[in-house]
């Protein structure tokens, strides 16, 4: 077996005997979505999501909670507390570099968010008759862009805070406005149109995926922004990290 | 020609000069000793020979190797305890060696050395539930794990029991034995006497005095390496 693959396997068995991040990222949204969808009144039209259910249309908002679990709290968490207890440095005396380490966890949590989101597709389907994105490669395009944007803004957390505590709390300054204008905290149908506007630019782009999945397919220009917050967040991320 | 070469070195971090035209060197299967106050520049000087840090000037040859340079064939060599520097607390013993053994061309046999290092009792356990001392070995047997020819050992003792120090010590001359050579980083003078063949005294990014204890005490007419070290760092 490659030191990449070692370094992986014993990453995530770590990762399952501390569940937390797994738990948030695959289980929470799922649960959400059963518990919200247990409510009636949210599995009906509204005069607010016009030719689709409410919980249709609020989707979309937990997948942005997986993104943002995964990629803003787990990875600056986990990467920040090893810097922390000199295990990066560790690494980087023996002849393997610290890098893989941080290739691995990084190959955990797309894993967990992939999972998430597969499974919250999956449920929609199944429990609640939810149609599976209608527009496949542009919901594929604007999951992929989103996710490697936030993942972005987490390195930068991890690489800016000296302690995986002190990463929580950095990595929070872009958690609440993309929760906010994701639609997680209160669904997007229900925030004030200006803030709708906004919301659709804002990684991991929940509009671009509202419009693969439901509408007419994500639009260009949604698609262009988030990868420009994708390429300027993993720029600056590796700008900014440090091995000690 | 000496295993380990240090000459001249120096290291600022910006205004602050943490080594300051350091030299001395180690001879193959000794153990050398590295001792001095916090911030005496002790690891800084280390880091610099295991390659994680650049000296602004000066030359190092470890092996015969630029830790720099040939960072790649070094680290199959030399072998690495770091100061505070833990693992993660839900890491089984064996997991750790066993995935340190794999960074390595010809590891050592894991089970063995847990044997060795008196761990094999522990070998399932979560690294998080060892006691003081037993992190300390497991931290030693990750540093032997790469068969390394050099061992750098940096504040091993620190915060253990006096038993469990004098367990860790007994470990140190067995490495020893083995022939492995041991750079020893201490500021405990009573550690540096039992173990060192020979060291460095290191003051404020200066190296004041080199040799074995016994010279060091002669040379300064005391009894212990304690008193000598506090007339050599001219605080007496």
């Amino acid at each position: 077996m490659n030191t990449l693959a070692k370094i992986t396997l014993t990453e995530t068995k770590l990762a399952l005997r501390s569940p937390t991040w797994v738990i948030s990222g695959l289980v929470l949204p799922a649960a959400l979505l059963l518990g919200l969808g247990a409510i009636p009144a949210i599995r009906t039209e509204s005069e607010k999501t016009p030719g689709m259910r409410f919980l249709d249309a609020w989707v979309p908002s937990m997948v942005v909670l997986t993104i943002a679990m995964m990629g803003l709290q787990s990875i600056p968490a986990v990467i920040a507390a090893y810097r922390e207890q000199g295990i990066l440095r560790r690494f980087a005396t023996t002849p393997v570099h610290p890098a893989k380490l941080l290739v691995a966890q990084l190959i955990i949590n797309v894993t967990v968010t992939i999972a998430g989101v597969g499974l919250l597709i999956l449920l929609g389907s199944v429990v609640f008759d939810i149609p599976g994105p209608r527009h496949p490669l542009g919901f594929l395009l604007a999951f992929v862009l989103g996710t490697t944007a936030i993942f972005g803004f987490g390195l930068i957390a991890a690489s800016v805070a000296k302690t995986g505590r002190a990463a929580g709390g950095i990595a929070m300054i872009a958690y609440l406005p993309i929760m906010f204008f994701g639609g997680v905290y209160l669904p997007r149908p229900l925030l004030p149109e200006v803030v709708q506007k906004i919301g659709a630019y804002v990684p991991p782009g929940v509009k671009a995926m509202e419009d693969a999945w439901t509408g007419t397919g994500a639009q260009p220009l949604q698609l262009a922004v988030l990868a420009a917050f994708a390429v300027g967040s993993c720029v600056a991320a590796a700008k900014l990290f440090r091995w000690e | 020609m000496p295993l380990i070469e240090v000459t001249n070195l120096r290291k600022t971090y910006g205004e602050h000069v943490a080594v300051d035209d350091v030299s001395f060197h180690v001879e193959q299967g000794e153990i050398f000793g590295i001792l001095g106050t916090n911030g005496a520049g002790k690891t800084t000087t280390v880091e610099c020979l295991q390659g994680l840090r650049t000296p602004d000037s000066g030359s190092i040859s470890v092996l015969g190797l630029d830790p720099k340079a040939d960072h790649t064939a070094l680290r199959q060599r030399l072998g690495s305890q770091l100061q505070e520097s833990r693992l993660p607390e839900k890491l089984k013993v064996h997991e750790a060696l066993d995935l340190y053994a794999s960074f390595y061309t010809n590891p050592a046999d894991p089970a063995d050395l847990l044997a060795k290092l008196g761990l094999t009792g522990q070998r399932n356990k979560y690294f998080g539930k060892l006691s003081g001392g037993q992190k300390q070995r497991v931290s030693i047997a990750l540093a032997l794990i790469g068969r390394p020819e050099v061992a750098v050992l940096d504040e091993l003792t620190t915060g253990l029991d006096p038993h469990a120090r004098r367990d860790t010590w007994k470990l140190v001359e067995a490495v020893r034995e083995t022939g492995v050579t041991v750079l020893l980083v201490t500021h405990f003078m009573d550690e540096a006497e039992r173990l060192c063949d020979r060291l460095a005294i290191f003051d404020a990014g200066r190296v004041v005095a080199a040799g074995t204890p016994l010279e060091l005490r002669d040379r300064t007419g005391k009894t212990t390496l304690d008193d000598a070290f506090v007339t050599l760092t001219g605080r007496d």
